[in-house]
């Protein structure tokens, strides 16, 4: 579904991103772990179009997206959910879900888009009209993924969805990933938590200084000696 | 106490005009960061495009307005597109000096076209005074008055319940975020500069009306009072550019009515910073308190 091959990404002068290879196949959740810094958000922002790749080339179902801006990358079919959440303070929770949907020119579906994100998280819908900054950092998150989901993508790209979250909340996000996976949308799960990120991955990817180190499915990686030292506290 | 209420109706009046300028300096500073100097030389354009229609083309009233509204969201449009689209990710103040250099090139361009001249505005309106227990008021003031009051309601109404108004506020709270859901953020500031400017070009006219005189360089002083309104009411706050219009108006009338005329525009300014030492934020502008 998508295909990262050979990606340079420099981030100001820095070459954040080097010759990264990976893919996602559709229906899969793939995790890319490591340590702050690595470039795990550089990958996501060059697949989302907010950074543009020095070189190489992401395609995604056969086509190249490199050079499309992030409204037309929306529309293709990939959202993005980014790192500290982002929803549009001053917008009520509802107004919020609607940018979500803004490309979405079908009213009916966008009615199914409600219900859907409502059905998912209900407190979005007693807090419909609310200012969204008055949410707490768990129900922020909530937010986020419902307004990408609003969009109706085909990928959806998380990044950090658990930072920052009570636990109460990481084990509840976790569970709404595997959900939101399990009704057919791939998702691109970018964790520091990368036990959580690992056990519910198809696959995952070892990033660090920009590079991929390992691959494996989850539970591989899970089980890996070098992984557990890293990554996983022991 | 007549006089007093008198020179609230005037400065209610002249409030009017700059309310109508601040929206646009506070609509393009939300979405933008940018203070558009170029602002009040699209509220002369606006006056001068009304000149011209009223004189040749027979416009009446309404046509002069939303004509005017046209070509102020027009010649707003085409100045973000030139000027300042391309210092996009340039540092703020490149983009600052430029607003003051377009603003100069307005100016000097209008007075080698068509001459520095003071022209006086048709009157196309019949003026009438209506004494109301010793305060006159006349049908122009009313006029400017309720005009201004229905483009503040429009405008208010764009802003909260169109898509293209909540995208505004969407792009002026976090531009990136906006382009994550699919917002094209250059036609959204587009969009609001063609807000801003269209208001402008109608404040124009209203001045017209009003004071009956108009010339290239109108645009200047009346340009800085609507941005030290909009600073008042705290810059970014939409509601903040109106009250703070409003009472710019009702404040340099009343100097003026008591005597210190020429001290008008060096009371407003000390008002102004009266009010950032209690307020620094302005009247209803928000301390930014960022949630990480």
């Amino acid at each position: 579904m998508l295909k990262v091959s050979d990606l340079v990404v420099n981030y100001g002068v820095i070459n954040a991103v080097k010759k990264v290879n990976f893919e996602i196949n559709q229906g899969e959740i793939v995790t890319l772990i490591g340590a702050n810094g690595a470039g795990k958000t550089t990958i996501l922002k060059s697949i989302s179009g907010l950074l543009k790749a020095k070189s190489g080339q992401i395609e995604y179902e056969g086509k190249s997206i490199n050079r499309q801006k992030a409204p037309k990358i929306v529309a293709a079919g990939i959202s993005q959910v980014p790192e500290g959440r982002h929803i549009f303070p001053g917008l009520s929770v509802k107004e919020n879900l609607q940018m979500g949907a803004f490309l979405v020119k079908d009213s009916s579906k966008i009615r199914q888009g409600f219900q859907e994100v409502y059905d998912r998280f209900p407190v979005l819908k007693e807090r419909e009209n609310q200012d969204a900054a008055t949410l707490s950092g768990g129900e922020q998150q909530m937010l986020a993924m419902g307004r990408a989901l609003m969009a109706r993508p085909k990928l959806i790209l998380l990044d950090e969805p658990s930072m920052g979250l009570a636990p109460i909340f990481i084990n509840e996000i976790f569970d709404i990933i595997k959900e939101i996976n399990s009704n057919g949308t791939t998702v691109l799960l970018i964790e520091q938590n990368a036990k959580k990120a690992l056990s519910i991955a198809d696959r995952g990817y070892v990033v660090a200084s920009g590079e991929i180190k390992m691959t494996g499915t989850g539970g591989e990686l899970l089980q890996n000696e070098d992984v557990q030292k890293a990554y996983l506290g022991g | 106490m007549q006089i007093f209420f008198q020179q609230v109706i005037n400065g209610l009046s002249l409030g009017s005009i700059y309310a109508l300028l601040a929206l646009g300096y506070t609509m393009v500073y939300g979405i933008i960061k940018l203070i558009n100097f170029a602002h009040g030389d699209i509220y002369m354009l606006g006056a001068f495009w009304g000149y011209y229609v009223i004189n040749s083309w027979h416009f009446n009233f309404i046509e002069a307005l939303l004509s005017a509204m046209v070509v102020g969201a027009v010649s707003g449009v085409v100045i973000e597109y030139f000027a300042y689209r391309p210092l996009r990710h340039s540092p703020r103040i490149t983009a600052l000096i430029t607003a003051i250099g377009v603003s100069f090139l307005l100016e000097n361009g209008m007075s080698y076209l068509f001459s520095s001249n003071t022209r006086s505005f048709p009157q196309i309106i019949q003026q009438h005074n209506y004494n109301i227990g010793g305060v006159l008021i006349s049908n122009i003031q009313i006029l400017i008055l309720v005009t201004a009051c229905v483009l503040m309601v429009l405008l208010q109404l764009i802003i909260k319940k169109t898509k293209m108004g909540k995208a505004m506020r969407a792009v002026s709270v976090d531009s990136d975020a906006a382009e994550l859901v699919g917002i094209n953020t250059n036609v959204t500031i587009s969009f609001t500069f063609a807000l801003g400017s269209s208001l402008a070009g109608a404040a124009g006219v209203l001045i017209g009306l009003y004071y009956n005189s108009i010339d290239p360089l109108m645009g200047m002083t009346p340009g800085i009072k609507a941005f030290v309104a909009a600073v008042l009411g705290g810059i970014g706050s939409v509601p903040g550019a109106s009250v703070g219009g409003f009472l710019i108006g009702i404040l340099e009338t009343l100097f003026q009515s008591i005597g210190l005329s020429a001290y008008k525009d060096a009371v407003v300014y000390g008002v102004l910073i009266i009010i950032l030492l209690i307020l620094p934020a302005g009247l209803f502008g928000k301390n930014k308190k960022e949630k990480v």
